[in-house]
């Protein structure tokens, strides 16, 4: 990443360390960020969609507030948590981490468009259900886009391998035992009942 | 009712598939028509005096609707503490004004002292930027034994050393205590820091203020556990409004595990700014906010002795802790130190004699409150590992010891020295379970696998207990409760005959949608799909006290049971006179009304319907419709139990230690669904070993929060926990719910921290370490390597 991206993302992150605003009157400020403003377009989940952004709009705030998407969520600020991640060109991406405009003319893939063309859930969706791999659900979407990412790349993966890919995702309520085993599921390895 | 629906089915849970499509609907979801966006404005120093906060120059940035600050909330009343507690001398607890927003002082790193709201969420925060605050720094009070010994140094000016209560429990039995340790023929000793940690439910605090200036009605949509009880709050207590003009709505909430049951300034401050602007205020915490400004768990440090006679039977017991309660007192703050904690103080054994002091201690840190198990994994933890060290210096097997000294089951009821009654237990068949089913016996071979790879293998038990189904009021009132600890249900029969059941408690991951439906299924023999739960909007649902404490199922799920009780017989009434029966005669089963020595029959829909339609009907002496509402007040706590198994393997070369296995023997009572069950106990043993391993959240001596994002605060990962073994085989229904059950939501958490410390030093000791005693929470490789190089 280079340091203007860097920078955009530090002051998006922690408004205290942007330049002190009183050097210049609001007005000017406010035609600054106008011009800032540019039109991205990308396709998400098999549509292409358009929007206006500013620089420092992350991926995350586009789809969520901009789309409407709001499967797609946000659990921390550090890029830690992976509640946010999406498939950017078919690779696991954490939204929160990836501004905007850095994907414009990419193709998304989100939580929504994870089911079957039938409206059922997915095969990933499903084993989470079938196996109890979530409680309260803030985690899930990023968890089964992990999953996916790490499945179409790793087909039949061990429990080791799988738990070492969830290592970018934290879940507060099931202690990963139900989720490997969903994933384990996912990809047609036999998993215990319990 | 067949098993793939009813009580004791592992249904699968229907909330998923809303959570698993992205259509879950978290309260950071919402977007009203209007909708304007908050940002508040923390302090940055852990303790000073504000002497003045300039906004003109906010306020004219691009955006910027309206800024408030302290001044502007002075005049609303104060976020009250649930509990009033009383010292052991006679004083009533000291219990300083929670301000909305920070005014005249800042308390801790995080207090907010102003709102600022704007049309975008980057305007607000940009403007934030442009308000000037003159705050003098003083110094932080911080460590809570200098807290408790320097009286010059004061969180709140009119609160001498920082002590919010010193409380004693039971302060008459003290003396018979005292009196029993000086006669012991062996006392063990063990000083020990419950860590601090953060609950990082995964999403964070948010909330919406919406005020309607045609109708004066207030609306908030928030990340709450128990809606009823923020609305009272609020309405009551904060802002001063009629309840009925405010709707609170706790929508899909991203976990809780404490943090959010309390009522937090926020959401005053949303709710006040909407009126102020006339527009939707919507305000959502990120993580650095969450980590600053939630309430924190744990914080004790305490000194705990055991007197044992030779033959390891426990004589008596006796601590002294300090608990910390940071700046402010959190609504629960007050109770999850002494009755939550010091009443469990016997755990499950047969101490006759046992004496708990705590002193509450303000500090210049986030307010601390209860965290999953609040109170009881703290008293747990400290039993656990006073008995096992004890275990060490009499020679004798921790196991053994325990076993020795386990209540047993021809004891029940059981009164304690702390004030409990236990109703029913077996301890001793949850301890033979885990021992059949952790592979005890195979051990030994184990441990010397792991010799072979160069690792010290240690072996940890403990045998817990936990009063939970919390509570009841007449009980809880007498010891200093400000609110009543009852639910309540509404169940609607539709004139369709399906059902919408409308409960008190809330579920923020514990599949209450699922479950309650199975057992509406259960107790009027309709389908599961046919039942819906609705929960979470004060305007819908009975006015209930939320979920905490392990007691959704044990008294929401008995309201909703007293309730159907009402609905059936009303329908016997409905059905007597429809069959031209007496009533005496009808009798209700699997769904259908019956009368009695005959083959006419409806069915529950049949009798729903002409409830709604009453052309065939006792109008004379009933009433149309079928709805019923209950309320539910425990006759008692709940007591579930069980024993833990934890093997570990140290790298003596890196301190780092490695779960191998846990293992868990649980009695809950009855079980509705396995595997929520078993999904709940996974998780609150991951939060335990957490606790033992991992986390901490870190204040310095200024009071600044160094583990204040997950780059800092360790939070259990996929690779640092492994598969887990639960067993709920062993059942002891509890004897005073309609539906024998006990509660397993924090089972995990309170049983696990000192399985796991145990494990760690038993495997020290094994390998010949035998100096050391104890190691604090969490035992990171730096902690536990230190200790074997002394």
């Amino acid at each position: 990443m280079n340091d203007a991206l860097q920078q955009q993302i530090l002051i998006a992150e922690h408004p205290q360390k942007k330049n002190d605003p009183s050097n210049g009157s609001g007005a000017v400020d406010e035609r600054d960020r106008e011009k800032r403003m540019a039109k991205v377009t990308m396709t998400v989940n098999g549509k292409s969609v358009s929007g206006e952004v500013e620089g420092r709009t992350l991926l995350s705030s586009f789809l969520r507030e901009g789309l409407g998407l709001t499967g797609t969520h946000v659990g921390c600020d550090t890029s830690q948590c992976g509640a946010c991640v999406v498939h950017v060109d078919g690779v696991a991406a954490k939204a929160c981490s990836v501004l905007a405009m850095d994907v414009a003319g990419s193709t998304v893939t989100t939580i929504e468009a994870m089911h079957n063309p039938d409206g059922s859930l997915g095969v990933v969706q499903q084993a989470f259900q079938d196996h109890h791999g979530l409680q309260c659900g803030f985690c899930t979407p990023g968890m089964v886009m992990t999953a996916a990412a790490l499945l179409a790349e790793t087909p039949k993966p061990t429990e080791h391998e799988v738990r070492h890919a969830l290592e970018g995702n934290i879940c507060r309520c099931t202690g990963y035992h139900n989720i490997v085993k969903a994933v384990m599921a996912a990809s047609g390895q036999p998993v215990s009942a319990e | 009712m067949p098993k793939d629906g009813g009580i004791g089915a592992s249904t699968k849970r229907r909330e998923d598939v809303r959570f698993l499509t992205g259509k879950g609907r978290y309260t950071a979801d919402i977007t009203l028509r209007g909708q304007t966006y908050a940002w508040f404005l923390r302090s940055e120093v852990a303790h000073g005096k504000i002497n003045s906060i300039n906004t003109t120059a906010a306020k004219a940035m691009p955006g910027v609707l309206a800024i408030m600050t302290g001044e502007d909330f002075a005049k609303m009343g104060g976020n009250p503490a649930g509990w009033l507690i009383q010292s052991r001398g006679g004083e009533t607890m000291k219990e300083p004004k929670r301000p909305v927003l920070a005014h005249g002082k800042v308390r801790h790193v995080g207090d907010a002292y102003a709102i600022v709201v704007a049309e975008t969420l980057e305007q607000a925060r940009d403007a934030a930027t442009a308000i000037e605050a003159d705050i003098t720094e003083l110094p932080a009070v911080v460590d809570m034994a200098k807290a408790v010994a320097n009286p010059a140094n004061r969180v709140h000016d009119e609160i001498e050393n920082n002590v919010c209560f010193d409380w004693g429990w039971i302060e008459d039995n003290r003396a018979a205590v005292d009196a029993a340790f000086k006669a012991a023929p062996h006392v063990t000793t063990l000083e020990l820091v419950n860590n601090r940690l953060a609950p990082n439910a995964m999403e964070p605090r948010a909330s919406i203020g919406d005020y309607d200036s045609g109708t004066g009605d207030y609306k908030l949509y928030t990340t709450s556990q128990n809606p009823h009880l923020s609305r009272l709050l609020i309405a009551a207590f904060v802002m001063g409004i009629p309840e009925n003009k405010l709707t609170v709505i706790a929508p899909d909430v991203g976990g809780g595990f404490g943090s959010k049951i309390y009522h937090y300034g926020e959401e005053a401050a949303v709710l006040a700014a909407s009126k102020a602007i006339n527009r939707p205020v919507k305000w959502v915490a990120d993580r650095s906010e969450s980590f600053l400004s939630d309430a924190h768990g744990r914080d004790h440090v305490t000194k705990i002795e055991l007197a044992l006679d030779k033959n390891g039977t426990f004589l008596a017991l006796r601590t002294e802790t300090l608990a910390n309660v940071g700046a402010y007192l959190s609504n629960f703050a007050t109770v999850t130190p002494t009755f939550l904690h010091g009443t469990l103080m016997a755990g499950p054994y047969k101490t006759p004699l046992v004496y708990v002091n705590v002193k509450a201690v303000f500090t210049n840190t986030a307010p601390v409150d209860a965290y999953r198990g609040a109170g009881r994994p703290e008293a747990t933890y400290s039993i656990e590992r006073v008995v096992d060290k004890a275990a060490r210096e009499l020679g004798l097997d921790p196991w053994e010891l325990r076993r020795r000294n386990l209540i047993t089951k021809d004891m029940f009821p059981y009164t304690t020295p702390v004030g409990l009654a236990y109703d029913t237990g077996n301890y001793q068949a949850t301890l033979d379970k885990l021992i059949e089913i952790s592979d005890k016996k195979g051990f030994e071979k184990r441990a010397a696998e792991s010799a072979k790879k160069g690792k010290l293998r240690g072996l940890g038990l403990s045998t817990w207990i936990e009063a939970c189904g919390i509570a009841p009021s007449n009980l809880v009132g007498q010891l200093g409760a400000r609110v009543g600890l009852y639910d309540a249900a509404t169940v609607r029969v539709n004139a369709t005959g399906n059902i919408s059941v409308m409960v008190g408690a809330h579920s923020h991951g514990q599949g209450h949608e699922t479950v309650f439906a199975q057992i509406v299924s259960d107790k009027l023999g309709v389908p599961a799909s046919s039942v819906e739960i609705v929960h979470g909007d004060t305007s819908k649902i009975p006015f209930g006290m939320g979920t905490y404490g392990s007691r959704s199922l044990a008294v929401c799920g008995s309201a909703m049971i007293k309730a159907m009780d009402k609905i059936i017989a009303k329908g016997k009434k409905i059905a007597a006179h429809m069959l031209e029966a007496p009533e005496a005669d009808i009798d209700f089963d699997d769904g259908a009304f019956m009368a009695k020595g005959t083959n006419k029959k409806l069915t529950f829909g049949e009798v729903a319907f002409s409830a709604y339609v009453p052309h065939n009907y006792p109008l004379a002496t009933l009433e149309p419709g079928l709805e019923e509402t209950a309320f539910y007040d425990p006759a008692n706590f709940t007591y579930p139990a069980g024993a833990y198994a934890c093997e570990v393997e140290v790298d003596p070369g890196t301190g780092r230690v490695e779960i191998a296995s846990f293992t868990c023997a649980d009695d809950f009572g009855t079980v509705m669904n396995p595997m929520i069950v078993r999904g709940q106990v996974h998780g609150g043993v991951a939060q335990g070993i957490g606790q033992a391993l991992l986390e901490q959240a870190v204040y310095d001596n200024n009071g600044q929060l160094l583990s204040g994002s997950y780059m800092d605060y360790a939070m259990p990962r996929a690779d640092d926990l492994p598969n887990f073994t639960v067993d709920h085989s062993c059942v002891t229904p509890c004897t005073h719910n309609p539906l024998g059950a006990k509660g397993c939501g924090e089972a995990g958490a309170i049983g696990s921290p000192p399985a796991v410390v145990n494990a760690v030093i038993d495997a020290l000791h094994r390998a010949g370490h035998t100096h050391i005693a104890h190691i604090d929470m969490p035992l990171t490789p730096s902690r536990v390597w230190s200790a074997m190089q002394k």
